[in-house]
């Protein structure tokens, strides 16, 4: 819904605010946005504050924040849960660095992001179809995307020979593929290298364009047709809705949204191996958008940089806690909050804070009754 | 497994039988690691994300208490007693408030599976010993097959369908389950106990996964806390074929993906065998999306209305 609801708003910002407000996402008043605009700009000054080894930590949590807005997307607002998420993230790793190593140019790079994203999007886009158009229903298509990302993984560790090559690239099986270059921005010797503290800046910038861009589109038309087929699919094809079409665009989206943060990955690393497709690694989207609410884009952004800090944090250990039990803190949190915070902790906290606002409202009604008695 | 040392494409009566050994060998394994998760799944719909775990608690219970010196048919009891209790204990606790929120239930037990298994490494190590395969082989030309997993195992998956079969047609307790998975709302009304029903057949579930667990920890090679994956990525593909009737699903899903699995590996090694496995399910899926007995299930009610 681009038109504006007040009719009141003819400036500049104001439009733009329409279009980036509406009931699908969380956070409309003019204090959240400026919360938004200071942790944007925290985030911004950051590097300034600390040294290059955390900004190199802290970029890999920003790549890793598409995969959750991927899965945010696609679950929190048309209802299709994948847990294959990180085969379209490892497909566009592989092929960012297949293509890279084959062009090893600044012009090559350019190329080896195009064609990665675009390895990853038609990759989601002929699964998406094999799955929607067939009729697969809910949690079948769950199941189908893990199964998906589980083949991927046998099939990729066992590309250690080097007759499992394509040019220059080899796959290199469960050591995985090494030698990855890093993104660049520009053509020949005046050409950006991204790394360290430039790559941060680029995947802030990248990463804030992408939440606002899908906060325009959840909020409008398509938004709420998403919306619609999540609440109801039968309903929404009596009106006259093509339902497959739906949620093939939206699991196409997604498919693009983590090949980018593939791409960022394998450039952040120079490097990437067969466990982007395991278990281990697909279970973490899922944690991460449960955790911090899957109808809400920054929660889901917040709850990857959360958790993923703190598993940085434990892979040193903590006091008698070795790093080896990270993954059943992980694990137990996202069982504690499918029980106990079924919709996530942004949604709750939003809930809490209008719960807060009416009852003070509700005071200062009840006060301005007890100062002007009715007869 | 069966080592081949002729070369596999000059076919002869040898071959052929090897080809049936493996074939035995794949329908067995499918089954056994299909069937508690399509009884939970046919019978709750619900998908138990952990029962890699759960299959991986039986081949824990089986396999400790035989390194500790019990004989091992009395340690594969200690499997299917672990298994079972671990399963109410979680249907009690977790999967119970789960039985409106299917999708729900799915990241629930994922998450109780990524716990188990990692708790499972750091309790006891990054590996137990294995145990070696009992009944020895049986050699045929250039060819050797294992008697417990071509023969034995596949006996005991049959046994178990049937097992189920009579457990579900014939008991009162199969009659009063089924009678809650088709209208929940009426079986309270005729005095049944739903709760109940759902905790037994969980509860049966859970130690079909032991069972399966107990079975297969002579057959692993080396027991590692990883190894739960290996059951999953077969039975999930299962039931996706087979669809949600329990016994008629697992059987043809089972027989129809071992064909391709056994013929795949027979030929081109294990590794294509697996890859044709998924493909197959893959297209199958495509052509029918409610597995082989929702499309059985379909047909006959077409039948039905055409008489």
């Amino acid at each position: 819904m681009s038109g504006s609801l007040d009719g009141g708003s003819t400036s500049l910002l104001g439009r733009v605010r329409d279009r980036l407000e509406g009931p699908n996402t969380i956070g409309d008043s003019p204090a959240f946005w400026v919360g938004f605009a200071v942790a944007v700009a925290a985030l911004a000054v950051y590097p300034f504050t600390t040294d290059p080894y955390t900004i190199i930590q802290s970029s890999r949590y920003l790549a890793l924040s598409f995969l959750a807005l991927s899965l945010c997307f696609i679950w929190g607002y048309a209802g299709v849960l994948s847990f294959g998420q990180v085969a379209f993230f490892g497909i566009a790793a592989y092929a960012f660095g297949i293509i890279g190593i084959n062009l090893s140019s600044t012009v090559g790079v350019g190329v080896a992001i195009v064609g990665a994203v675009l390895a990853g999007t038609l990759s989601a886009a002929l699964l998406g179809y094999f799955m929607f158009y067939g009729g697969v229903r809910e949690t079948y298509v769950t199941i189908m995307t893990l199964v998906v990302a589980l083949v991927l993984n046998t099939f990729m560790a066992q590309t250690a020979g080097s007759e499992w090559a394509v040019g220059a690239a080899q796959l290199g099986g469960f050591n995985g593929m090494t030698d990855i270059p890093s993104l660049t921005l520009g053509v020949g010797e005046t050409a950006l290298v991204l790394e360290g503290v430039g790559l941060y800046y680029a995947l802030l910038v990248a990463l804030v364009a992408s939440y606002l861009g899908l906060r325009v589109l959840v909020n409008g038309q398509f938004g709420m047709t998403m919306v619609a087929v999540r609440e109801d699919e039968a309903r929404t094809t009596t009106f006259g809705y093509d339902v497959p079409f739906v949620k093939l665009v939206v699991f196409t989206i997604g498919g693009a949204l983590a090949a980018v943060g593939g791409v960022f990955y394998a450039s952040w690393g120079n490097y990437i191996d067969p466990s982007v497709f395991g278990i281990a690694f697909a279970a973490l989207p899922v944690v991460w958008v449960s955790v911090g609410g899957r109808e809400s884009l920054l929660g889901a952004i917040g709850a990857t940089l959360a958790i993923e800090r703190m598993r940085t944090g434990l892979s040193s250990g903590i006091g008698p806690i070795g790093s080896e039990w990270a993954l059943v803190i992980v694990g137990g949190l996202l069982l504690g909050v499918i029980l106990f915070l079924p919709a996530g902790v942004v949604p709750r906290l939003a809930d809490l804070t209008d719960e807060l606002r009416e009852k003070r409202s509700e005071r200062s009604q009840s006060t301005a009754a007890t100062e002007e008695p009715t007869e | 497994m069966i080592a081949a040392t002729a070369a596999p494409l000059t076919f002869s009566a040898y071959s052929l039988i090897a080809l049936l050994f493996q074939f035995l060998n794949s329908f067995g394994f499918i089954v056994l690691a299909t069937v508690g998760l399509a009884i939970i799944f046919g019978m709750m719909g619900v998908i138990n994300l952990a029962h890699g775990e759960f299959i991986l608690i039986g081949v824990y219970g089986t396999a400790l208490p035989f390194h500790a010196g019990v004989p091992l048919p009395v340690a594969m009891i200690g499997g299917v007693v672990a298994a079972t209790v671990f399963g109410v204990l979680v249907e009690r606790t977790i999967v119970n408030r789960f039985y409106d929120r299917l999708l729900d239930s799915m990241v629930a037990t994922w998450g109780l599976a990524l716990v188990v298994s990692q708790l499972l490494l750091i309790v006891f190590g990054s590996s137990l010993d294995s145990i070696s395969a009992p009944m020895g082989s049986v050699a045929y030309g250039p060819f050797s097959s294992s008697i417990y997993r071509s023969v034995f195992l596949p006996l005991v998956a049959v046994a178990v369908l049937v097992g189920l079969y009579a457990l579900f047609t014939r008991t009162e307790f199969g009659i009063k389950a089924r009678a809650t998975i088709e209208d929940p709302e009426t079986a309270r009304a005729m005095g049944i106990d739903t709760d109940r029903m759902y905790t037994v057949t969980f509860a049966i579930g859970s130690a079909l996964a032991g069972l399966t667990g107990a079975l297969y920890a002579p057959a692993l090679g080396s027991i590692t806390p990883n190894r739960g994956s290996t059951f999953l990525v077969e039975a999930f593909v299962a039931v996706v074929v087979g669809g949600p009737s329990v016994i008629v699903g697992t059987l043809s899903a089972a027989g129809v993906l071992s064909v391709f699995n056994a013929t795949g590996s027979f030929l081109f090694g294990t590794f294509i065998g697996q890859m044709l496995l998924l493909l197959v399910a893959i297209v199958a899926l495509r052509a029918l999306p409610n597995g082989i007995s929702g499309y059985l299930d379909d047909w006959q009610q077409r039948r039905r209305a055409e008489e």
